[in-house]
Formats: C-alpha cells, structure tokens, sequence
C-alpha cells in the first residue's frame, strides 16, 4: 500500500495519546491504593492535556486523509459494519472524557465520594471518568487496528497481531511520554512509568518481531491465475490498458525499491525497541531530567517509520492488474 | 431478486478498447459531473475510468496466446466494499443489485478501495470521492429510453459483442445461459466476494479427421456428384 503521511500521523499519535491517559489512569490507580505517591491534580490536569492535544493533532491529521473533510460527519453512521466509522464515534468520545478528566483535575472536584475499605480505595469522579476513560482510550486501539486488520485481502494485515502491536506500540510510547513529562518535572514517578514503558516496549517488540516473520512466509491467495480466471503458470500482463498512472498504480503501492524497505525495518527496529530502553536505563542511573525526553522522541520517530512500512508491506491482491504499463 | 451484471466473452474481445471510451463518454456527460481526465494530451495522462482493457499473454513463445481483458465493477453479491464504507455513501441497490457509490455522502476516505481486492474503485481527483462503474444506472434504469437501448454503454458500443448484460439470478437469462452453458467463470473466487460479472473462457474450435472421414465410409454408395460445369447451365441447374 501508499504510505500516506496523515494515516502515519493519526495513527502515531493517537497511539501516543492514549497511551499516555492510560499512563495517567494507572498513576492515578496506583497512588490511590497507595502503591506510589499521590501526584497533585496540576500533575493530572497538565498531563492530561498533553494526551488530549495528541489526540487533537491525530484528528486534524486523519482530515488530512479525506477527499471531503467537510462531511467527516456522516462517518459516524455505518458502526454497525464499518470498523473505521467505529473508530469516529469513539475517538470523540475519548477526547470527551479525556477533557473532562483534566476538567475534575482543573476544579479540584477530587473530593472521594465513597472510600473503600479503611482508607484502601477512596473513588472520586475522577477516577470514574478515568477508568471510563481507560475503556474507552483501549476500545479505540482495537477500533483503529481493526480498520486494517479486518481488511482480508491484506494479508500482511489480516491478522490479530495487528491488533496487538497497536495496542503495545501505543502503550509504550505513551507510557515513554508519561516518564518524559514527569522526568521533566522532576517528579519521581519517572522509573515507575519508564519500566512500564520499557516492558510495554518489549512486548511490542515480541509481536512485531511475530507480524514481520509471519507477513516473511506469507502465502498469498490470489495470482494471476485466479485473477484473470486462465490457468497457466505463465502469464505475463502486456498492457494494463494506459501509459501513464492512475489511482490504482499510486494507491496501492510504495513505489520504493525493496532496499529501501529493509533499511526502513533496520530504522524503526533500532529507534522503537533498544535504543529508547537503553536512554530509559541510563536515565534511571543518571537521574537525567531530559534524557526519557529523548527516548519519547526517538521511539515516536521510529514508530513514524513503523507505521510507514506497516504500510508499504502490505500487499494489495490488486497490483496483480497492474504490472506492466504497455 | 435481481443482480443486473455484465459477462464478458473472452473468446472474442479483440482489445479494440471501444467499450473504454464509450464508458468514459457517457459517464462524464452524466448528472454526476465530470470524470477528471487531467494532461490528456501531455507526456503523463491520468484520470478517472470506470473501464480498461488490459493484455495478458499466456505460454511462452512461440505458444503464446493473448488474452484482452476488460476490467470493471464487478458488482459483487457479497461486495466487501460495501460494509466497510464509513458514510453509507457505498451501497448496494436492493432492487437490481447493482453496487453505487453516494457521490453526495462519500467522504473521500478510500477505505472501499482498499477493501476491493480487484482495485475496481478510483477517486476521482477534482470531486474527491469514489467513483466506480455504475453500470449506467441512468440508462439502464431510464424508462424513456427504448428497450434495446436500456444497457450500459460498454455493452451497446462493442463491436464483437463481447459484452452481454442481463440479469444473472433469472436463470433463463441470456447471461445466465452463457454463463451455464459456456463455462463462465468469477475473478479471485477465494475471497467469496460472488462477483456478479462473470467472464467466458477462450475456447478453441479443434477439427479432428480420421481416416474413415476421409473414406467416407458412411457414404456407403461412396457415390460423389462428379458434375463437371462448363459454364453453360442455367439457373436451373444450381438452384432447387
Ligand atoms: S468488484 Fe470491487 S468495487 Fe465492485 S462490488 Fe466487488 S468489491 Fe465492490
Ligand atoms: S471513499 Fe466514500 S464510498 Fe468509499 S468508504 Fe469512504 S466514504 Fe465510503
């Protein structure tokens, strides 16, 4: 397929933000079964708005994507079939309670209303827009893998690893930021979400490492017998029927020569998995404010080029028609 | 039920692509505006079509054979472009079957296309939305037009009539027969999208004489009109 760059974006980045809210929710968990320190409600409001402005920027992105933004609207009304109209209704919704979890924080509306236990569990609205939040922020990773997961003919997608490595990538980048934003306020919560963040990341690394060694082997179902219906194991295509391009010779194919492809995997292998950890690891020594910074940085930059060739991988049954120009 | 689709006769498409161009006159004078057709005379031509025709050789030299084979819509009975689409704007026509897109609702997201595994669907790049074949929908559904006329475009201007169109459910069809009686075949069956349009195969006439043909032992006379004309008969003796 075309990597397209508002897809690569919307889908970084909504994985970032996410992420990131989920970190924010297990922090807050955490703190409230006394598990860690509690955090001000600054630390939630501030971070939370960070999520909140990631998961805006992946939605000015995905306009980017369409023909005809102005009825981005009417995406909301096949959700009983369409998985990428799934993702439109949650991803609002999301933002909602997203912005309504900084709102609690801002107004300091965190009084517990029921206490669990002696003092175990206190439960205030935020928590219960938090947890909500939660449900909802993972209900979207299965939405926004599935749009590619469920398409059958990809192949290279068609599989629940799709789903999983959206889930752990953005689990882990938005765990990264989550230790980045508190390295950078000094607030030592940075080694609890930096090691969620390193085993988020090694997960994603087992996963991806499964998808690029199943997508190796994979057996394609259509050729050109099937997609000409004449059976001969030689069949060479003389003319797709024009000289120049057309949609599908630009939509359907990276137009990269298979160098390129590997050195893309070497990158977004090297910038997503070892070398974040290792910043992650030597933060941790150093007590460096900036370095989990620089690991949020290089593993979003690798993810960018994850999600490229996440892309460029995938081999639609459609290219079959177009192999020769004349 | 009806599903309207086209069967394509393989056996006699001769590549002239006249079903191309007819296609793409008639669906860019239509009420749904233009189909983009950008540098049409310069070194890199690109634009919409709903309709190609693409060559394929089989064998290799010297036992070669070329196949022409036109590409469109092929209105699944189970299209997969169909529940993916965001917007409802791709839809499937309850009374005829034939697969359309909403030009006023689709949003331009391109995911049908990617969930078409034959790459029958184009954005058209001015109206940024999805444009595919529509079968003529606005002739073959245009009751002022006489009968004989009632059928996609493609179809009217072939000149080998390679294309047939009809209604592939009623099995009394000329498409049905075709398709029952001449061995007609779906594109990519493994994705048990049920394509509608379904594709004739090539076949060869072969002549097998033996011995007795040439004998013509079932001539059992082996009595031959051995007439010689001169040039001189009449009518009469020609004609009876
Ligand atoms: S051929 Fe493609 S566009 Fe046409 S109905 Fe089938 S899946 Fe949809
Ligand atoms: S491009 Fe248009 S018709 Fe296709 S899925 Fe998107 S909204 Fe639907």
């Amino acid at each position: 397929m075309h990597p397209a760059f508002s897809v690569i974006f919307l889908t970084t980045l909504l994985g970032a933000g996410q992420g990131l809210f989920l970190a924010l929710i297990t922090g807050q968990v955490y703190s409230r079964i006394h598990l860690i320190d509690a955090q001000s409600s600054d630390y939630y409001f501030h971070g939370s708005l960070i999520a909140l402005a990631l998961l805006v920027l992946g939605l000015i992105a995905s306009f980017f994507h369409l023909g005809r933004p102005e009825r981005a609207w009417r995406a909301a009304s096949k959700w009983r079939t369409s998985w990428l109209s799934r993702e439109v209704i949650v991803l609002p919704v999301l933002m909602g309670l997203v912005a309504l979890f900084s709102l609690i924080h801002w107004m300091g509306w965190t009084q517990p209303f029921v206490v669990a236990g002696d003092d175990a569990l206190p439960v205030d609205a935020s928590l219960l827009v938090g947890v909500m939040g939660a449900i909802v922020a993972f209900a979207l990773f299965v939405a926004t893998a599935m749009i590619y997961a469920s398409v059958k003919f990809l192949q290279e997608w068609a599989s629940p690893l799709t789903v999983v490595n959206f889930t752990f990538f953005g689990l882990a980048s938005g765990f990264m930021l989550a230790a980045a934003y508190s390295a950078w306020l000094g607030n030592d919560l940075v080694t609890f979400f930096g090691t969620w963040a390193v085993i988020f990341t090694a997960i994603a690394f087992l996963s991806r490492g499964a998808s690029l060694l199943r997508n190796r082997h994979i057996k394609y179902r259509s050729n050109l017998k099937t997609a000409i219906g004449v059976r001969h194991r030689d069949i060479a295509q003389k003319s797709q029927g024009f000289s120049a391009g057309s949609f599908n010779t630009r939509e359907f194919f990276h137009h990269r020569s298979p160098g390129t492809l590997r050195r893309v995997t070497a990158v977004f292998m090297l910038l997503v998995f070892p070398v974040p950890v290792v910043l992650i690891g030597v933060a941790y020594v150093t007590k460096s404010p900036t370095l989990p910074i620089l690991a949020f940085l290089i593993q979003y930059l690798g993810l960018v080029a994850e999600r490229w060739y996440f892309f460029a991988e995938a081999q639609h049954p459609q290219n079959l028609y177009y192999q020769t120009v004349s | 039920m009806t599903q309207l689709a086209l069967v394509i006769d393989l056996n006699v498409c001769v590549g002239c692509h006249a079903c191309v161009t007819s296609c793409k006159q008639w669906n860019t004078s239509g009420w749904a505006g233009p189909m983009v057709d950008e540098n049409p005379y310069d070194a890199a031509p690109t634009g919409t079509f709903f309709n190609r025709v693409q060559t394929f050789e089989v064998g290799n030299y010297p036992n070669t054979e070329t196949v022409h084979f036109p590409k469109s819509c092929l209105h699944c009975e189970d299209p997969p472009c169909v529940p993916v689409c965001p917007t409802g704007a791709s839809y499937k026509r309850e009374d005829n079957g034939v697969v359309l897109v909403d030009y006023d609702k689709c949003i331009g997201c391109k995911y049908c296309s990617w969930a078409c595994p034959y790459g029958m669907r184009e954005v058209d790049t001015q109206q940024k939305v999805m444009k595919k074949c529509t079968l003529c929908i606005d002739r073959i559904t245009d009751q002022s037009l006489p009968e004989a006329e009632r059928k996609p475009a493609c179809v009217l201007a072939c000149p080998t009539s390679a294309r047939l169109f009809g209604d592939v459910q009623n099995p009394d069809s000329e498409v049905s027969i075709a398709i029952r009686e001449r061995g007609g075949y779906a594109l990519m069956p493994e994705w048990g999208t049920q394509p509608a349009n379904h594709y004739l195969p090539r076949h060869k006439n072969r002549m097998h004489i033996t011995e007795d043909d040439l004998l013509r032992t079932n001539n059992p006379l082996k009595k031959e009109d051995i007439t010689v004309y001169h040039g001189e008969e009449t009518l009469e003796d020609v004609t009876w």
